[in-house]
């Protein structure tokens, strides 16, 4: 592996300075010899340098749905967008629910070798919210699980939802809840109130899934176990999670790029891309889940990147998928919604969207951003680039943003010392050369 | 017009050319021959993804009486249990040589995305789409009311001081949403009757008044009261606890009729559940319309299929 050196970097936004890399780690720029035959020097004059970027809540689709997306088509989509690590959630066919499934997702991630792919277990067997799923395996393999989510379900048995906190609890690890009350969202196709009403499409309400965090925030603080809320959307969600924290309840959050974007108008003219569960709120719920970021009751960005074949969107909206993409444009959003608008700035981006989600992932390495002796794993972005929303390197192309102006661009992304986003272009396979 | 998806955003203008030329139609009723020979060559495809057997006979008498062809496809024991998309079945079917289809479906918004997904090249007549919109339905309705109102010299003239109360389960369904449009546009006055269970979230927000109690509303005499068929299912605890209670408090009964003027039109887009939402006495009474508005249905579709004619394509 070839020395790196990269000159002129904003670190974390801030302050000019130089970043080595040997070995995988980040040394000192001094040790770093520019003129050395085996070093790579990057100019990164005008970049924001930003440690590898960490997805706590993304969709590989792999096994079972390979035609939406693979591990590998995946994993460069997140190095595209400046990830170097993902959750991938347990809803593939069949469901991570047992250790042999969450160990084929790790050694998958390994073999493509882009990003370090961190499979998640499901919390009950085949994420039907009865019986729990083979929790202790998960977490004891390979791939040592220590989230479990049943996304795209919510874990809405009380009792259920009770024990698995408990019993989630004993290996160290996190539920992380798809927060839906099923029976209020029966049918349910996008946000409720005067458009859903006009539309004529059954209403997804606001209290569904505020009624399940409220309840879980309760449970946790019961049973002192931690809690992970997905893709929380609404303004009410966000004022019950500040509450808890202001107690002392061990709950995170979780808000993706689109609800941080994307409003409930887009659904207007019926297209199934804007169809996304929770679905579009409206612009008074944006600002709140913006609010919330900024203000720290919301702890990370997390894409919810769900990548559907066009047939599942190409039909009346109430046939098509819910979900949509997002890990290639996610830092853009996030740049456009809240540092541009002044709420964060570039070491918050880093701490969002970074050392936060690795910590409730229990991911190591991430603890000290772009800190000599830290794992490289490392993101520059030019912030002043913009794009109109385009995605390369995902497999599917139920893509919400193209056409809208956004800003910032990846050009370099490290995953433990490898490049493996060279001047914006993902590399290709042989070159990152992940584990055969 | 290319495509007739609905009544939300259509203007009086479009909505009157709609009545006066179905007003036209309907002078074929005393005809010995009743058809006209416009649309002859012209090819319509009635596509009922969600069977309606009245509908879809009103769009075929319209299409006939205007000496179009006509195919029919209806959803049951079809290509759609093999699993064809709306998409490929409204392709295949234009790729019949089909000039304008008209299509009913579960899903809202259906007709749209037929509309304007670059998926077809014919006119599109919305004849029903989920919860959405049904807006030949409306047109029906006003053409009635205006009628009975006008009589003859109905042509041209709008709804202006009409008041009209719709009754029922307004929040599932379509043939409301498109009256509220529709009526409120030609002027007319509009007030929903609901229970709660069964309101449309965000009423507040449409340009109309809203009440949960009939009598209420009947007291303030309207000119016309529409009772919408209320499905068995949300009768039996659901939505209300039982059909003794609905009929109770929102059913057209033989003692909300007989406090009525005789004035007062009493519609009904049908099928009508007697003894339900509506009693025989009011149903069958002369101030109802209800066969009335079967007949001013097949008007009111020539109207659409020759207002959209010619435009597919463009």
């Amino acid at each position: 592996m070839s020395d790196v050196l990269i000159r002129g970097a904003q670190l974390l936004g801030a302050s000019e300075g130089d970043l080595g890399i040997r070995d995988g780690v980040f040394v000192p720029a001094d040790d770093i010899h520019a003129g050395a035959k085996k070093t790579r020097v990057v100019d990164a004059s005008g970049l924001v340098a930003l440690p590898g970027l960490v997805d706590l809540h993304t969709h590989l689709r792999q096994p079972g749905m390979d035609h939406a997306e693979t591990v590998l088509s995946g994993s460069r989509a997140a190095a595209a967008g400046g990830f170097t690590a993902v959750f991938a959630m347990a809803n593939t066919q069949p469901v991570a629910d047992s250790v042999g499934i969450t160990d084929l997702v790790y050694r998958l991630g390994r073999e493509a070798g882009y990003v370090d792919v961190r499979p998640i277990g499901a919390v009950t067997k085949g994420l039907a919210g009865e019986e729990l799923a083979g929790i202790a395996g998960m977490a004891n393999g390979r791939a040592a699980v220590r989230v479990f989510s049943d996304d795209g379900h919510c874990v809405s048995d009380s009792l259920v939802m009770r024990r698995a906190l408990e019993y989630v609890s004993t290996f160290g690890g996190v539920i992380a809840q798809h927060a839906q009350d099923p029976q209020l969202t029966e049918g349910s196709q996008i946000n409720e109130g005067a458009l859903s009403s006009r539309l004529g499409l059954t209403g997804w309400p606001a209290v569904a899934e505020e009624a399940i965090i409220a309840r879980d925030i309760l449970l946790a603080e019961y049973t002192g176990a931690r809690l992970h809320i997905c893709h929380l959307s609404t303004r009410g969600s966000v004022q019950i999670v500040r509450d808890a924290k202001a107690r002392g309840a061990r709950v995170t959050a979780e808000v993706t790029p689109h609800h941080l974007l994307l409003t409930e108008d887009l659904t207007a003219g019926y297209d199934p891309l804007f169809k996304v569960n929770p679905p579009l709120r409206s612009d008074d719920d944006v600002l709140a889940v913006r609010e919330g970021v900024a203000d720290g009751t919301i702890d990370i960005v997390a894409t919810d990147h769900a990548p559907h074949p066009s047939e599942s969107k190409d039909c009346a909206f109430g046939e098509a998928a819910f979900g949509m993409l997002g890990l290639e444009t996610a830092l853009s959003v996030i740049q456009h919604s809240l540092v541009d608008s002044g709420l964060i700035d570039w070491s918050r981006v880093a701490t969002i969207l970074s050392s936060t989600p690795a910590q409730i992932g229990q991911l190591a390495g991430y603890d000290a951003p772009l800190q000599v002796g830290s794992p490289a794993h490392l993101t520059l972005v030019d912030p002043t680039a913009s794009h109109t929303g385009e995605m390369r390197y995902t497999a599917s192309s139920n893509n919400p943003y193209l056409g809208r102006s956004l800003p910032g661009r990846v050009m370099h992304t490290f995953y433990s010392g490898r490049a493996t986003v060279i001047d914006g272009d993902v590399v290709e396979p042989d070159v990152v050369g992940g584990e055969s | 017009m290319k495509h007739l998806l609905g009544c939300e955003g259509m203007s009086a203008e479009e909505a009157l050319n709609l009545l006066d030329t179905a007003a036209e139609f309907s002078a074929l009723a005393g005809r010995k021959v009743p058809k006209l020979p416009t649309l002859r060559g012209v090819s319509v495809a009635n596509l009922f993804f969600e069977d309606s057997t009245r509908t879809r006979l009103s769009f075929e008498s319209a299409a006939k009486k205007l000496s179009a062809d006509v195919i029919t496809f209806t959803g049951q024991g079809s290509s759609l249990s093999k699993g064809e998309s709306l998409k490929d079945t409204a392709q295949t079917i234009e790729a019949m040589g089909t000039h304008i289809i008209v299509v009913r479906h579960s899903s809202s918004g259906a007709a749209w995305r037929l509309a304007h997904s670059g998926w077809l090249h014919s006119s599109v007549i919305n004849a029903g789409d989920g919860t959405h919109e049904h807006p030949t339905q409306a047109l029906l309705d006003a053409f009635t009311l205006r009628g009975r109102l006008h009589g003859d010299g109905a042509i041209g003239k709008d709804l202006s001081g009409v008041s009209v109360v719709i009754v029922g389960d307004i929040a599932h369904s379509r043939v409301a949403r498109s009256n509220v449009h529709l009526l409120t546009t030609l002027g007319a006055t509009v007030t929903l009757v609901a229970p709660k269970t069964l309101t449309p979230s965000e009423v507040e927000q449409w340009p109309v008044r809203h009440t949960t109690s009939f009598d209420e509303a009947l007291a303030e005499h309207p000119q016309a009261v529409m009772m919408l068929r209320v499905q068995n299912e949300r009768m039996k605890g659901s939505h209300f606890p039982s059909p003794r209670e609905y009929i109770a408090h929102y059913g057209l009964s033989v003692q909300r009729f007989r406090k009525l003027p005789e004035s007062t039109l009493i519609m009904h887009p049908g099928p009508i559940n007697r003894g339900v939402e509506i009693f025989s006495i009011a149903a069958d009474s002369p101030q109802s319309t209800i066969l009335e508005q079967v007949t001013n249905g097949v008007w009111v579709r020539m109207a659409a299929l020759y207002a959209v004619h010619g435009q597919e394509g463009s």
